[in-house]
């Protein structure tokens, strides 16, 4: 009764065409109907067993399907018993008896065969390398095109039971991956799900082939340029990776990290990583542009060298102001080596470039046009290299329907691979048992209606908290800005004093500052607890949003306090003054994070260690400490301008913070409770970075090069009347060598300096923006489409094979029924007899 | 490149480099991982491809490993003869997969694979039961465990046969954008 069943195999191949001979589809299944209605009475030549085993079929066959009993030895693989299609008695199919032959035919559908072997793997590959090749226009030949029937969506292949079309497939897909480029070849072998061995198998043949093309002399000789610069170039991409890797910055302790606490904790520290590299890329291109050939050539200093206290690392005042570090240090003329006058190497300050009779053959560096576009090139690479993560990694994280499957999602996405030590697995153990009951609670009673009263008493602590939290923000908003008016008054003032008393007194802002950052989201905090959300996601949501309030009014308001006040205050060197603010907040930031780390996790922890007696330890605030991440990379971003060195204090900054806060969360932190949703986050915190961030340090830095008139003592752009007037100049000066520029110079200026075309090019925006948001809106509606497909083929299914399994039993006749029972009767007169024993 | 390890050839591997998520450097550190799980039975040369394969019960005893309750099925997953001896390549593969670069596809397809206890390439209600006691180490009571089962067939089957294919599998992965980063284990 076993036979193999023999499809066409050009029926049920995916491809794109559309099917040649549907009737080759129902000839199919009349010849299965067929081979079973010849089905012969069992003649008395059969053995015992082969007879027990053909009736243990037939009788299960008739037996109410009873779960996981009965395997036929040996054919577990082969027979699939469908018993129960539902669990609904109602349901047509569960009275239903499948023959061995429908069973047979169920277990070789396309859909069942998905990556269990590998004919359907190369099958489906090679359908996939065939569309790939069609997508990069070079054309496969005609022979490799198979006659097909249905096409589907995916390109799912099917389970061929010869092996003579399986080398058949392979040798297609090698040819295919012949044919693609180097970069696809590899993608489609790494995505592959066949073991590596055979992966490089496949590899082999296709380089076999390749090589064999190109001794054959078929290739062009520019085809042959091409490829053998590809392969330089992909050599040269895998050493750059493994410099790279063999860099290992910080994989170890991540490892750590991530084994002891999970994906949410690791993120906080890749987030560091991350901006470490921002940050150098910055160092580099400043310290390469700016720093570098102004401290080859150092300017005549006027002032006297003022000497070192050590009070200067905090307040970045004193013998620090007249250094590199600082904007007024910078030349505001073209910097030149000199000719050997005397022996030795002078300076000549030259103003406007003009020459002081040395012959020619010096290298000139214009350091105000160096200084103009190294920041703005810089910004605009970083503006790139952000909007591309952030779009990756919107990309990645975001799903249209988010309400359906969530207990699915639960149970099979929440466990994370990464952790390793045993106190923490246990931990997640107990979080994902706790949500999913709570999971179960919410799904089981999902009406959970409150009174009228209740939600007004809600609303009212919510309304509360708001009011504490805006109310306290616009009070700490407004001391600072008195504060900073009364300082700058003192500092205008008070300039007979001790001047390390007054360096001293200049922390006190920066002071305040820090200390309101550390105290509000505390505060807030406080006011979460009380107002005890029901969702865990709003909740860091609200807390997200409303320590980012903070943080933007207190750079809001110091921004206007630098660009605004102290601007215009007739300063010698304002933003030699600015740049050295900005590096006292980095710096006091960075020690008021210690200090938070000190008291918050480590006095936290031996305090309830000690004191209260309890074994929770303090839990590490993702959400708080990635905000205190980006607040101080914003600073660094707004003071480039101002101190070309700070993105090398910020890179120190950022190592050291990585070890303390490493070895603080190993020390003194527990694994996270809460459910912690890290690609949501990651998205989340990437647009931080990017939008109040990024956009708000740039938006200053335009505003400072645009319309505030520099200081007219130092600093490369002392004479201007902007500092975008250095770029203007530069055009002009080229202009005027060069008369066909000008036209270039004009269609620049047009279009910079009227705001009609910034308007063209948002509005532009706006459009493409709400067309993508269409497109986003018409897949939505068609998933929907397709999952009511899907159930209706499903049905269909059903359908089909119930007709077909009750043409099969009409065809048997009659007469099986009678067989059936003294099949029955035998079988249990036979176990019967066994019992006896 | 000027290395001078003797353990696999130039084109090993670059097959390697091609074939899986890992440069070649990282491929000399598995090897090692894998030597030291048994230093007598995994030989340093593996230029003339050896047949060796470590059983089941040293692999899961690996630090990544030991603590996954998933760690008998995962190695299961990867292995040729599905009883869990892994094979040099075999051992590449699986860390290949659970690498941060892997595509999300082929994740599904191996997460399938592990979650499939009875290997019948459905998610049956058993595979489910199982499943579910091993995430929860047996705290959820028997009807709870019946009642999540039950709950996440029907939010995810689509074709009504009362069972996850893996279509339906892939189907709600391709909703969960958390999978990437928690299918993964760092080596």
């Amino acid at each position: 009764m076993a036979r193999n069943v023999n499809f066409d195999p050009h029926l049920m191949e995916a491809g794109m065409e559309s099917p040649l001979d549907e009737e080759d589809v129902h000839h199919s299944f009349n010849q299965i109907i067929a081979e079973n209605s010849q089905s012969v009475a069992p003649s008395e030549a059969f053995e015992l067993q082969q007879l027990q085993w053909e009736l243990t079929e037939e009788v299960e066959d008739s037996v109410h399907p009873l779960p996981g009993q009965g395997h036929a030895p040996g054919e577990e693989q082969q027979d699939q018993r469908d018993f129960g299609w539902g669990g609904d008695e109602t349901d047509p199919l569960i009275a239903n008896k499948w023959s061995s032959a429908t069973l047979r035919i169920l277990s070789s559908m396309p859909s069942r065969t998905i990556g269990r072997n590998r004919g359907a793997i190369i099958s489906q590959y090679y359908n996939r390398t065939m569309q790939l090749r069609r997508r990069r226009q070079s054309r496969p030949s005609i022979k490799d095109l198979s006659r097909s029937a249905r096409p589907s969506i995916r390109g799912y292949g099917n389970e061929e039971d010869t092996t003579d079309a399986e080398a058949r497939k392979r040798e297609h897909l090698v040819n295919n991956l012949q044919n693609l480029s180097v970069s696809d070849r590899v993608r489609m072998l790494r995505e592959m799900p066949l073991s590596v061995a055979e992966k490089s198998n496949l590899r082999g043949l296709a380089l076999q082939k390749e090589r064999q093309t190109q001794a054959s002399g078929q290739m062009h000789c520019c085809s042959r340029l091409k490829y053998y610069t590809i392969i330089a170039a992909r050599q040269g991409w895998y050493s750059w990776l493994s410099f790279l890797h063999s860099l290992q910055l910080w994989q170890v302790p991540l490892k750590r990290v991530s084994g002891r606490f999970g994906t949410g904790v690791l993120s906080y520290f890749v987030f560091i990583k991350t901006l470490l590299l921002f940050n150098v890329f910055l160092f580099l291109v400043t310290g390469a542009f700016l720093v570098l050939p102004q401290a080859l050539f150092p300017p005549d200093l006027s002032a006297d060298k003022r000497s070192f206290y050590g009070l200067e690392l905090l307040t970045g005042a004193g013998y620090f102001t007249d250094s590199v570090m600082y904007y007024g240090y910078y030349a505001n003329y073209t910097l030149q080596k000199s000719c050997r006058v005397d022996g030795g190497h002078h300076n000549t300050s030259l103003s406007n470039g003009t020459m002081r009779g040395c012959i020619s053959n010096h290298h000139h560096y214009n350091m105000p046009l160096a200084y103009f576009f190294t920041i703005g090139v810089s910004f605009f690479i970083t503006c790139i290299i952000l909007v591309y993560s952030m779009s990756k990694s919107f990309g990645r994280s975001f799903r249209i329907d988010k309400s359906h499957s969530v207990l699915a999602m639960k149970v099979f996405c929440s466990w994370d691979f990464k952790v390793v030590k045993e106190t923490s697995v246990k931990i997640m153990s107990e979080n994902i048992c706790t949500q999913l009951k709570e999971l179960l609670a919410e799904v089981s009673h999902k009406d959970d209606t409150k009174t009228a009263g209740q939600k007004l008493w809600r609303l009212m602590v919510h309304a509360l908290a708001w009011a504490i939290c805006i109310g306290s923000t616009t009070a700490s908003v407004v001391s600072i800005f008195y504060f900073s008016d009364n300082m700058h008054q003192n500092l205008k003032k008070r300039s007979h004093q001790d001047p390390l008393l007054k360096e001293a007194s200049m922390l006190a802002l920066p002071v305040l500052v820090s200390f309101i950052n550390l105290l509000l989201p505390g505060l807030f905090n406080l006011s979460a607890w009380m107002e005890d959300y029901e969702s865990p996601s709003v909740r860091t949501y609200v807390s997200i949003s409303r320590n980012l309030m903070l943080k933007v009014s207190i750079l809001g308001v110091l921004c206007y306090h630098w660009l605004g006040r102290v601007a215009d205050s007739g300063l010698t060197c304002w933003e030699s003054y600015v740049g050295q603010e900005l590096y006292r907040f980095l710096i006091m930031e960075f020690i008021f994070t210690l200090l938070d780390t000190l008291f918050g996790e480590l006095l936290w922890r031996l305090f309830s260690e000690r004191v209260l007696r309890r074994r929770r330890r303090p839990v590490f605030d993702i959400a708080r400490n990635v905000l205190e991440l980006i607040y101080g990379q914003t600073l660094a971003w707004l003071g480039v301008l101002f101190t070309p060195l700070l993105p090398a204090v910020q890179i120190l900054k950022l190592l050291l913070l990585f070890y303390i806060k490493k070895s603080s969360v190993m020390m003194n932190c527990q694994a996270p409770r809460k459910p912690y949703r890290v690609s949501q986050m990651t998205t989340i915190f990437i647009t931080l970075l990017c939008f109040p961030s990024f956009v708000g340090a740039s938006v200053c830095v335009t505003y400072t090069m645009w319309s505030i008139k520099p200081s007219s003592s130092c600093g490369p752009f002392r004479e201007l009347k902007t500092m975008f007037q250095a770029g203007k100049r530069w055009v002009e000066k080229l202009e005027e060598g060069n008369q066909n520029l000008s036209v270039l110079a004009n269609a620049y200026s047009y279009l910079v300096e009227h705001p009609f075309f910034l308007f063209l090019g948002a509005g532009i925006f706006l459009i493409v923006i709400y067309f993508h948001s269409q497109v986003v809106d018409g897949q939505r509606k068609i998933i929907s489409l397709l999952q009511e497909q899907i159930e209706n083929e499903g049905e269909d299914k059903k359908f089909l094979i119930s007709r077909l399994q009750s043409i099969h039993e009409q065809r048997r006749g009659p007469n099986r029924r009678q067989r059936r029972q003294v099949c029955v009767q035998l079988l249990q007169l036979k176990q019967g007899v066994i019992y006896t024993h | 490149m000027g290395n001078k390890q003797t353990i696999f050839t130039d084109e090993q591997l670059d097959a390697y480099q091609d074939c899986t998520f890992f440069t070649r450097k990282e491929i000399l550190r598995l090897h090692g991982r894998y030597h030291e799980l048994a230093p007598h039975l995994v030989p340093m040369d593996y230029t003339n491809d050896p047949d060796c394969k470590l059983p089941l019960a040293l692999i899961v005893n690996m630090p990544e490993l030991k603590e996954n309750p998933f760690r008998n099925r995962i190695v299961e997953a990867f292995s040729e003869d599905g009883m869990g001896n892994l094979s040099f390549n075999e051992f590449v593969d699986m860390f290949s997969v659970l690498s941060e670069t892997a595509p999300r596809e082929l994740k599904a397809i191996y997460a399938f694979k592990i979650y499939d206890f009875n290997v019948d390439n459905f998610l049956c209600k058993e595979d489910l039961e199982k499943t579910l006691n091993k995430l929860t180490k047996e705290e959820l009571t028997p009807e709870e465990v019946d009642l999540v089962c039950e709950k996440t067939i029907e939010e995810a089957d689509l074709d009504g046969d009362n069972k996850l294919s893996f279509a339906d599998f892939e189907n709600m992965i391709s909703r969960a954008p958390d999978f990437l980063s928690t299918f993964h284990i760092r080596i």
